[in-house]
């Protein structure tokens, strides 16, 4: 990216004036600028970003264990990935389906009914946002053990009220099929960022806009659905990339959770253990690659998975940001 | 517009009774269901707070309200498990790393935003796909290469990388600079001032509670990290972090509910207490995020 920048440099003919001289000594003074202001960056693309994207097309070719050097195995990696391996589906399914298309939507309607109903809101805005924001705050760790414990099915506090009320509680957690909508219930206590976003973008909708729409005889939903939602469409977009690209990456909550839950049904004593507890539920595919990485240690597997992940986060933004222009209202540029 | 309002100047008719009573209403059902959900999003903390101040044995059965308050906990806590390591290990590498973060990206994200020059916009989109892909894209290399250098185990594979820019931050900061105002730099600049001085005088100065924003948020997110100390440090207890160790502190302490609330009440303490002293920084930063990006 800077190699245009010093091209530029040897492009001038010799034997110049001198105010042409001093011109470009100027702008070699500026360009050393440049490369000295960037030069954390440059460094820090290279070694932890660049190097590493090559080295895990490579590795992944390879079979690698850390222990003896990388032995060439071709497609290999990817044959066992796409026909071979019988957890990589379970993994795609629960990331894709329920992480992506279940949560994500999930999580930007909620946030915007928060926001909305936060911006109408006559008296104490400022303290809903507040507890509204709150658990975004909360550490992941901390969040997730204390969701395992409310839920827990025996004597955790929801189950506790819902057996008040005669309704026999799910095993959250720890049953196959609530494991992860216990998890997107989580996901949702935590859209504090995202509304706080949304509630800025509404209260900046021009108010003469409403005003307008009202005297053409436009209803509260109309002017929902005609004035608030194409202001505040970029915004939404930006949550919808941003949520799409943390589902893609989702691990610490379902890491723990699986690893709590699990040791509360079965006791085990050793750390971190039960990954996708209980039976593959919560195997989500960074977990998958961590296992086979990080304790199996097969490095070039789990660079062909990681392959397969880059190729995959980068295509969905990309046909989400390019599809954007039909339904995202482009303002007048200010 | 205006010119309308001048000429005659309106006064607002007070609606009817039926409309005030309908708005009324609706304000009364918006009240409540806001108050429903605040309620909802509260209890999870309440019910935390709560058990860790149970005893053992109430933390087991169906009770909610804690018998005796049995506050000696969070002394229990400390004696349990090694929690003033975790804290100090957890601080070593959220302050270094948010001062390397400030450090390496302002000055990137002035380059991108306030000078001119050939592929700036290039690698503008460099940094916004960085900050796209997800880190475990490129975690085994760069695991090989810590392991190489026999340093995992410790906090540097944590640590240094943020002290080369960080591409969120850089994002952050370039959409504030470029709100600065030009005329403050050209006046600098016609004092005779370089560009590194306006730099580090006028751009920092400006955009203080920019960079407040950034640091907390790049402290939150290192004191909050779990992956990268799980991969780095898991192995290593005398390196762990605070998530790390709140994170297996039930299998230790098996069936001691109350105990691992208490745990987490104190993890999460210090982020809502900072969050209390500096609400303005996280309102101004979440809305940078969002709104000008």
């Amino acid at each position: 990216m800077n190699g245009a920048v010093a091209d530029t440099a040897g492009a001038s003919a010799p034997a110049l004036p001198l105010r042409t001289r001093a011109r470009r000594r100027a702008d070699w003074r500026r360009r050393r600028l440049v490369l000295l202001l960037m030069s954390p960056w440059i460094v820090g693309f290279s070694v932890f970003f660049a190097y590493p994207l090559v080295m895990s097309a490579y590795l992944s070719f390879n079979h690698y264990d850390l222990l003896s050097p990388p032995r060439w195995v071709g497609w290999a990696n990817y044959h066992y990935l796409f026909n071979v391996d019988p957890l990589v589906w379970e993994a795609v399914r629960n990331t894709v389906v329920w992480m992506v298309l279940i949560a994500v939507p999930c999580q930007v309607l909620f946030a915007f009914g928060v926001a909305l109903l936060v911006a109408r809101a006559k008296s104490g805005s400022g303290v809903f946002r507040t507890v509204f924001y709150l658990p975004a705050l909360a550490p992941p760790v901390a969040a997730t053990l204390g969701f395992v414990y409310i839920l827990n099915p025996a004597t955790g506090p929801v189950n506790v009220l819902l057996s008040h009320i005669g309704i026999n509680g799910p095993l959250w957690f720890n049953s196959p099929q609530w494991s992860k909508p216990s998890l997107i219930l989580l996901s949702l206590w935590g859209i504090g960022n995202t509304m706080i976003i949304f509630l800025a973008a509404v209260l900046d909708v021009p108010q003469h806009l409403y005003e307008s729409a009202e005297l053409d005889g436009a209803g509260p939903l109309q002017r929902l659905r005609y004035v608030t939602l194409p202001t505040v469409s970029p915004v939404i977009l930006f949550a919808v990339v941003l949520g799409v690209i943390q589902g893609l990456q989702y691990f610490t909550q379902a890491f723990v959770a699986a690893s709590i839950a699990s040791g509360q049904a079965s006791q085990a004593g050793d750390t971190f253990s039960g990954l996708g507890y209980p039976n593959h539920s919560t195997l989500f595919y960074p977990v998958l690659l961590y296992q086979h990485g990080f304790t199996d240690f097969q490095m070039g597997y789990a660079s062909a998975m990681a392959m397969l992940l880059l190729v995959v986060s980068f295509a969905v933004t990309l046909v989400i940001v390019l599809n954007s222009r039909k339904w995202v209202h482009q303002a007048v540029p200010r | 517009m205006t010119s309308a309002a001048a000429t005659t100047p309106l006064v607002r008719r007070r609606p009817p009774p039926h409309v005030r009573r309908k708005r009324f209403l609706v304000g009364v059902a918006q009240h409540s269901v806001l108050i429903v959900v605040a309620i909802a999003f509260l209890a999870p903390f309440v019910f935390i707070v709560l058990t860790s101040m149970m005893t053992t044995h109430q933390a087991l059965s169906a009770d909610l309200w804690p018998h005796p308050f049995r506050l000696r906990n969070f002394a229990d806590v400390f004696s349990k498990a090694p929690l003033a390591r975790w804290t100090f290990n957890t601080l070593v590498y959220s302050c270094l790393a948010t001062i390397g973060v400030l450090v390496s990206s302002v000055p990137v994200a002035y380059a991108l935003a306030r000078l001119r020059w050939r592929g700036r916009d290039a690698a503008f989109m460099i940094v916004l796909i960085a900050l796209m892909l997800p880190p475990q894209v490129s975690v085994v290399p760069l695991y090989v290469m810590w392991a190489k250098l026999h340093l995992v185990g410790t906090l540097w594979p944590l640590i240094v990388p943020n002290w080369f820019g960080d591409a969120f931050t850089i994002f952050l900061l370039r959409q504030f600079f470029l709100t600065i105002p030009e005329e403050y730099l050209d006046a600098a600049r016609v004092d005779g001032c370089g560009e590194l001085r306006i730099l580090f005088t006028v751009v920092t100065r400006l955009a203080k509670p920019a960079l407040a924003a950034v640091a907390l948020f790049s402290f939150l997110y290192t004191f909050n990290d779990f992956f990268l100390p799980l991969l780095y440090v898991g192995e290593n207890s005398h390196n762990w972090v605070l998530s790390l160790g709140l994170a297996q502190f039930r299998s230790q302490h098996e069936v001691q509910w109350n105990l691992t609330m208490a745990a987490t009440v104190l993890v999460m303490a210090p982020v809502i207490i900072l969050f209390f002293l500096a609400q303005r920084a996280f309102v101004e930063g979440i809305t940078l995020t969002g709104v000008k990006g």
